[in-house]
């Protein structure tokens, strides 16, 4: 039996592997995740004939629990996944992976809990010679970083939500933060030596209150590459715990996720010109940089049925969605524009800054929903150079993505950033739905341009009124 | 089964294989691939079975519940919301391909 249910877990550990591998192609990724989804199922099931869950004298209470968790946990977990919005996808993720996390976190609490239980009984002498150094050492990492990434997990959840928006929860944070991590890491290694339970109690709750102390200074912007990072420490936490309980699929399901999860995280920071350093210590994307330039000129507007001869009669549009797009509900309409314009034979391209929507790639899945193909859409890199033949560029719901002065103002708080040069084209529409400066408080010049018109109005209204313009002609 | 150098090698493998999986990844698919990493560390659940299979006292039941609980809430969901956002990728070269959905 033992032999049957480790040849079941390799497969299932193969299915992560190549699903993974597939998920990194669109063509694939579809199928990619049910693979991996399979192997999920097979691992599972076959963990019932396990003789640790059918064999003790407590079988069948636990047996019971483990349906029981497993139909609340994964209830909650389907239903809630089933209908949240694709804009709030960012957020779930965070919260799926912060109980992964936690699950972790517990599965070494319970080896903890029945390694101090032998101590107390004069089974043996310390936690280590009750498990073994090495499941003890690994047991304990896996805790403390599972933990970690649970209570982060759950603020980053709660941030990105609309749930918290404090940027701190108490004066000098800095400090607290450092002193609560050094506290936690002595108690890491006291629990080692430990021989009852207050310790190891003291140890989880001191793990919890650092995640969320490190996760509530983090900027708004900055979360995609939290929420990456501690997708990455579950990983490993999952991997250590793998370990303790020798279980070969989730040491290399975890070590994978792991390091995939690390270098994903480095990619995402590289796509953002932030390190994962100065995500965590600096703390700039709270700071909502106040220097605005002065005057600048006026705003010129245009009527939306101008606007839609514009494109209508256009070699080439550029539409650069952003966040305020999906939050206006608008990519459906804009779709709609999209093929009304190719109709009419105009070449239109959908243009994405690496942090458009929420996460790198969020914006993406957003028109995706809305039904635009794949192959219409352009990163930043590919875009570029292109701008200067487009007649039209569509700015809607972004706009620091579009701000020049990342490129040729040292004074802005954006200097550096890379841009999408909507500039470059012959004409820039930008719906906007007021006057105001953008989610960083940066003032955008761009608005201000000779070749600038702007279309006041809620996104979605603006898009349907294009849409009719469009249509008339 | 699994212990001390053995385990070693098969956390610098896995550790490789992850890294070689992700190179030459397109920023369209970060957000999708970071939720299937997610769904795919859900196989924490497996662990967290054992460990409420193998509990004794009702604390360790009560903590092994909640492991369960999480870990299914880990791979239920990463499976439900990466299936929802792979779901929507497709090409406008459609109805001729055979490849994907």
């Amino acid at each position: 039996m033992e032999l049957f249910i480790q040849i079941f877990y390799f497969v299932a550990a193969v299915l992560f592997i190549l699903g993974l591998k597939q998920m990194s192609s669109p063509v694939t990724a579809r199928r990619g995740i049910i693979w991996a989804g399979v192997g999920m199922v097979l691992a599972t099931l076959v963990t019932f004939l396990a003789p640790e869950i059918t064999d003790t004298g407590q079988a069948n209470t636990n047996l019971v629990l483990i349906i029981l968790a497993i139909a609340l946990g994964g209830g909650y977990a389907w239903w809630s996944g089933k209908r949240v919005a694709m804009t709030d996808m960012p957020q779930m993720i965070a919260m799926y992976n912060g109980m992964g996390g936690g699950a972790a976190a517990t599965i070494a609490a319970v080896e903890l809990l029945k390694a101090t239980g032998e101590v107390e009984h004069g089974l043996a002498s310390s936690v280590p010679d009750a498990l073994g150094a090495d499941v003890a050492i690994l047991g304990i990492l896996g805790a403390i970083i599972g933990t970690i990434s649970f209570s982060g997990s759950i603020i980053a959840w709660a941030k990105l939500d609309g749930r918290l928006n404090r940027s701190r929860l108490l004066p000098g944070q800095h400090l607290i933060n450092a002193a609560v991590a050094l506290a936690t890491l002595a108690f890491t290694v006291a629990i080692y030596f430990a021989t009852d339970l207050t310790p190891i109690i003291i140890f989880y709750v001191l793990a919890l209150v650092l995640g969320i102390f490190i996760t509530v200074p983090v900027g708004g912007a900055d979360m995609p590459v939290i929420i990456s990072l501690f997708n990455a420490l579950t990983g490993l936490a999952v991997g250590f715990e793998g370990y303790v309980l020798g279980n070969a699929a989730m040491i290399i399901a975890g070590i994978v996720v792991g390091s995939a999860g690390s270098l994903l995280t480095h990619l995402m920071a590289v796509a953002m010109n932030r390190s994962v350093a100065n995500v965590f210590f600096a703390g700039v994307g709270t700071d909502s940089g106040a220097a605005a330039t002065g005057e600048q000129g006026e705003m010129k507007e245009i009527k939306a049925q101008d606007a839609g001869i514009l494109m209508a009669f256009a070699d080439q549009v550029v539409i650069i969605p952003g966040y305020g797009m999906a939050v206006a509900q608008a990519q459906h309409k804009i779709w709609e524009l999209t093929q009304l314009l190719t109709d009419k034979g105009v070449s239109v391209k959908f243009a994405i800054h690496p942090v458009a929507g929420r996460m790198p790639g969020h914006m993406n899945v957003l028109l995706a929903e809305a039904g635009v193909p794949y192959d219409m859409i352009y990163d930043m890199e590919d875009i570029n150079a292109d701008f200067k033949k487009t007649t039209v560029s569509l700015v809607i719901g972004a706009n620091d993505v579009v701000n020049p002065s990342a490129k040729n103002d040292t004074s802005s708080p954006l200097y550096g950033m890379p841009i999408l040069n909507a500039m470059d084209s012959a004409n820039v529409i930008v719906i906007k739905r007021g006057r105001g400066a953008g989610f960083s408080g940066v003032e955008n010049p761009l608005f201000f341009a000779d070749n600038t018109r702007m279309l006041f109005g809620d996104g979605q209204k603006a898009a349907n009124e294009l849409i009719h313009a469009v249509k008339e002609l | 089964m699994i212990e001390g150098l053995a385990a070693l090698y098969i956390f610098m493998l896995a550790g490789f294989t992850g890294y070689e999986i992700i190179s030459r990844v397109p920023v369209i698919l970060h957000t999708p691939l970071m939720s299937g990493s997610n769904f795919v560390h859900g196989i924490v659940l497996v662990g967290a079975m054992f460990a409420l299979g193998i509990a004794e006292t009702p604390a360790e039941q009560i903590i092994g519940f909640i492991a369960v609980l999480l870990g299914a809430g880990n791979a239920v969901g990463g499976y439900v919301v990466t299936e929802r956002m792979l779901e929507m990728f497709k090409s406008s070269r459609k109805d001729n391909s055979g490849e994907g959905r």
